[in-house]
């Protein structure tokens, strides 16, 4: 394949995933999580159908701790594409009021996130999920395969994964099991960037430097996104030029001081950063192979 | 040659540019276990600054907690990732690693090197163009060196470098390095790569990993990183003609029809003539439809949809293929076969077969021959265990568009799975069409299924009685029998317990037997139905895929789901023959409903609920149903 370069060959594979996943499975959705990486699956997805509509809905697993701002942009990009967007926020962390400051992160993201999402992929009897996951992000990414099987309580069992060879995916199952696939299993986050900007896809604005009330806590710099964070003693929001290299729950997503606010700043900061995107989320540093440990559980 | 750069715009705009015209090269090492592997990655990581501060400092905690080297970074953590092998000290899985220089960009697959995890390091080769094949210095060319080389070969990678890893533990010495190139060189004669080249190595130290050492002034070739940079992609060959399995047909209003999938040969613009397999069927593109607009012409790699001059019926799993050279088109082979599952591979058995977009049924024969890959010597064998490589035969129940594996990775290339566990069972390889299969069809009569309907006046059809022991499967289905007897119509019952005693008494109850004991029931009805019968059977048949199985091995339309519903505390209260006592005293083993589960269908065609029909109602009902869909005339 000589002549393609090699954003457009990253492209032309995730493509040919989007496409065998939907055509060998029985109720596929789509995981939006609103981040970048999701805005470039999902124009990816649009793509790859085109001229027909992805032929499955987004599923958003909402912790309600999301930045006001994403919320937002979800909207503009349901309008946008056409496609059906659900809602699934776990109704018992709803019940319990579960939150990041009383909870702590763990259990804030089992109940919202991985339990959430086990509900919404339960409740709807989806087989397949499609996640923006990159094998660059995380050790225990990097073993994932592109489909990669659950069993019926949604475990994933690094130990037997199926052998994946050259571009055959195996995505049979019985009732009950489903498939996780990762179309954009090989793509690095500078790839991401670049796309984005030579394909002019919308990403939501937190993601560009702008001055933002923020406080410093526990080495992260949090936004004040509404009241409900509660500030500590000694603590006072300040105004500061911070953008956000990842988006997740506003209070555990860390931003960076920057003046960035075009994309070919932010991705010129991207290549001269010298920390991972995953640095500013506080799941990661819980426990040693932490990820790993929430994947075998259940999260994405 | 890294990917550092200076901090000032201009460079980082070249960077930024360079980035994206970088060519792509996918390479995968392997070696034994302790030869470095983990290290070497790790190192090539470092040296491209792939790692950012914070991987730096969790490697840093991580070695001085984990680690091997003292007090020195211990880079093959990076690399571990999965806790697991951390407790093992070993590389469990296959792991994608990228990186980047000035250059280009880089997907390592890091494939293990026990033995027992053979099946990743095949997955790793599969899509690597080059593979880096690593020399502990001290101990050698070994059993592993060589079956891993075998496998690199088998899986059509013509570029290989034999790293001579931990030369600083010989003294640096050109003897050894001399020594051990040589040794391979005379091993891989068999084998046909295009090009080796040798570098002597310590991934640990440094040495020649970016830049020639001098602890080796003796080495006038390249560093590591420098030949990863240079060396030739993509020698293998490209199809001149057009190659595209349709993954989807894209239908989104009346007006458009177009067929989706990613071209693995050749080129295609609009106006060019194409054939259709299997139907082989002609037409022209007529044009090439992105997002982005229609485009004059589409190469190798690319996703497109192509559109048709003419309507001509395709559906998922076809070739389109270049009319004036279009890939074969046959349903049985010689392939070579790597086994990937902990049970072996039973000739005969029903298996599933994936190439290109389609999944057929298949089976595989007796290996001709194993691989012996320490001496490449031809074993016989009766039949594939885990991680060994055999050549078989290979029987598909359709033909396939095909494309021998050395011409067209994608196009002979195809993943056996297993028809209940759904597992990945193993990978194989087409070399060539039988040519029996090119010249000996289905032996075409003049009286078919269709003649004897019309001679019988009913069309043939199974009716698949299936429902817990004692559910009255058998007593319907005797009603079934003599109500469309009395019809005038053709009629055969298959009863569970009959077939037992005959046909499959030397069946037990085994999943593999259990298998068998579906094929053989399956393999009689479709007889029976070619025949122009109505075949009635009685089995419980508890597990779905057994089910699917019998399904799939006559027409879908000809295949009748009927649930006898009882609920097991009725059939256990009537216990006609006893079992159920049996089976709760638990002097019957694996019975069904009680110690062994019986799988609800979810969509029969006829749900029959006992309790609701006694056994003359019901088979009113099934009489009816086959009145319905046309198979008696009312």
């Amino acid at each position: 394949m000589p002549n393609l370069t090699h954003l457009q060959r990253l492209e032309a594979e995730s493509i040919d995933i989007l496409r065998e996943a939907a055509a060998e499975s029985e109720h596929p959705v789509m995981l939006y999580s609103i981040g970048k990486d999701s805005s470039v699956m999902l124009h990816l997805a649009r793509k790859a159908f085109f001229p027909s509509r992805p032929p499955f809905p987004l599923l958003h697993v909402d912790t309600t701790w999301k930045f006001a701002a994403m919320y937002e942009f979800r909207a503009r990009m349901v309008a946008e594409s056409g496609m059906q967007l659900l809602v699934h926020k776990n109704p018992e962390a709803e019940r319990l009021g579960i939150n990041p400051f009383a909870h702590g992160s763990s259990l804030h993201t089992d109940m919202w996130k991985t339990q959430g999402l086990k509900q919404a992929l339960d409740q709807y009897g989806f087989d397949l999920a499609f996640g923006g996951a990159r094998r660059d992000e995380e050790k225990s990414r990097a073993k994932e395969r592109v489909f990669s099987f659950r069993s019926a309580q949604h475990h994933w069992d690094p130990k037997s994964q199926r052998p994946e060879l050259w571009r055959l995916y195996n995505a049979r199952k019985n009732r009950g099991e489903s498939i996780r696939v990762f179309p954009l299993s090989n793509w690095t986050e500078l790839d991401i960037w670049q796309y984005i900007e030579s394909e002019n896809i919308p990403i939501v604005p937190l993601y560009f430097a702008a001055p933002r009330p923020v406080v410093e806590r526990d080495g992260l710099l949090l936004m004040v996104d509404d009241d409900r964070l509660p500030l500590r003693d000694g603590e006072t929001p300040s105004i500061r030029s911070v953008r956000f290299r990842t988006l997740g729950c506003y209070p555990l997503t860390g931003a960076v001081e920057s003046d960035a606010d075009t994309l070919p700043a932010i991705i010129r900061e991207m290549v001269l950063a010298r920390t991972t995107e995953r640095q500013g989320r506080a799941i990661d540093h819980d426990a040693n192979a932490s990820m790993e440990k929430k994947k075998k559980e259940g999260y994405f | 040659m890294s990917a550092q750069i200076d901090r000032t715009d201009e460079d980082v705009a070249r960077h930024l540019a360079a980035h994206q015209q970088k060519s792509l090269l996918r390479f995968i090492t392997c070696g034994s276990v302790d030869d470095g592997k983990s290290t070497l990655i790790g190192r090539l990581l470092y040296e491209s600054k792939a790692l950012l501060d914070d991987q730096l400092s969790a490697l840093g905690a991580d070695s001085k907690k984990f680690g091997t080297q003292g007090d020195d970074l211990d880079f093959a953590l990076l690399v571990d990732g999965l806790s697991a092998e951390r407790e093992q000290g070993i590389t469990i899985d296959v792991a994608y690693r990228f990186f980047a220089t000035e250059r280009r960009k880089f997907i390592v697959a890091d494939t293990p090197g026990h033995e027992q995890y053979t099946r990743n390091m095949v997955t790793g080769a599969s899509t690597a163009d080059l593979a880096v094949i690593l020399i502990d210095a001290r101990k050698g060319v070994l059993t592993q060196t060589r079956r891993h080389s075998y496998l690199v070969s088998l899986l059509g990678i013509h570029r290989v470098v034999l790293a001579i890893n931990k030369l600083d533990m010989v003294g640096y010495s050109r003897e050894i390095f001399d020594l051990i190139d040589r040794e391979y060189r005379e091993f891989a004669e068999k084998l046909g790569f295009e090009e080796i080249v040798s570098i002597p190595l310590s991934a640990l130290r440094g040495d020649n990993m970016t830049a020639r050492s001098a602890n080796t002034p003796w080495y006038a070739g390249p560093s590591l990183m420098e030949h990863l940079e240079t060396v030739e992609i993509g020698a293998t060959k490209q199809n001149a003609s057009l190659r595209m399995p349709v993954q989807w047909v894209n239908r989104p209003n009346h007006d458009f029809r177009g067929f989706s999938g990613r071209i693995l040969g050749g080129g295609v613009r609009p106006g060019d003539a194409i054939r259709v397999l299997p139907s082989g069927k002609t037409s022209k593109v007529a044009r090439i439809v992105t997002l982005d607009g229609d485009l004059a012409e589409a190469s190798g790699g690319q996703s497109v949809t192509l559109t048709l001059v003419d309507e001509i019926d395709i559906s998922r799993g076809d070739v389109i293929c270049g009319a004036a050279d279009p890939a074969g088109l046959a349903d049985q082979f010689e392939a070579s076969i790597v086994w990937m599952s902990d049970e072996a591979m039973l000739p005969g058995r029903p298996y599933l077969v994936k190439v290109g977009a389609t999944t057929l049924g298949a089976s595989l024969g007796q290996p001709k021959y194993v691989v012996d890959v320490n001496s490449l010597d031809h074993l016989a064998a009766k039949t594939l265990h885990l991680n060994e490589i055999g050549v078989c035969n290979l029987t598909l129940d359709r033909p396939v568009a095909f494309d021998a594996y050395a011409d067209n990775r994608d196009m002979g290339s195809f993943i056996v799975i297993d028809r209940f566990t759904n597992q990945t069972v193993g990978a194989g390889m087409l070399h060539f069409a039988l040519r029996r299969s090119q010249n000996i069809h289905w032996q075409a009569v003049e009286i078919d299924k269709d003649a004897r309907a019309r001679l019988n006046g009913h069309r043939p059809v199974v009716l698949w009685m299936t429902g817990l022991s004692g559910s009255g499967k058998s007593t319907i289905a005797n009603v079934v029998e003599r109500r469309l007897h009395a019809l005038g119509a053709r009629t055969y019952l298959l009863d569970g317990d009959n077939v037992r005693h005959g046909l499959n008494k030397d069946l037990g109850f085994t999943a593999a037997d259990r298998v068998e004991n579906i094929r053989r029931v399956g393999e009689v009805a479709r007889l029976m139905v070619d025949a122009g019968l109505i075949v009635i059977t009685a089995f419980i048949s508890p597990f779905r895929s057994e089910r699917r199985l019998a399904r799939s091995m006559v027409d879908d339309r000809e295949f009748i789901e009927v649930f006898v519903d009882t609920p097991l505390a009725i059939v256990e209260q009537r216990d006609p023959k006893g079992l159920y006592k049996k089976a709760r005293r638990g002097e019957l083993k694996n019975f069904t409903g009680i110690d062994s589960p019986y799988e609800v269908p979810e969509t029969p065609e006829l749900h029959i609920r006992t309790e609701e029909h006694g056994p003359e109602e019901a088979a009113v009902l099934i009489v009816e149903f086959l009145q319905q869909r046309g198979f008696l005339r009312t």
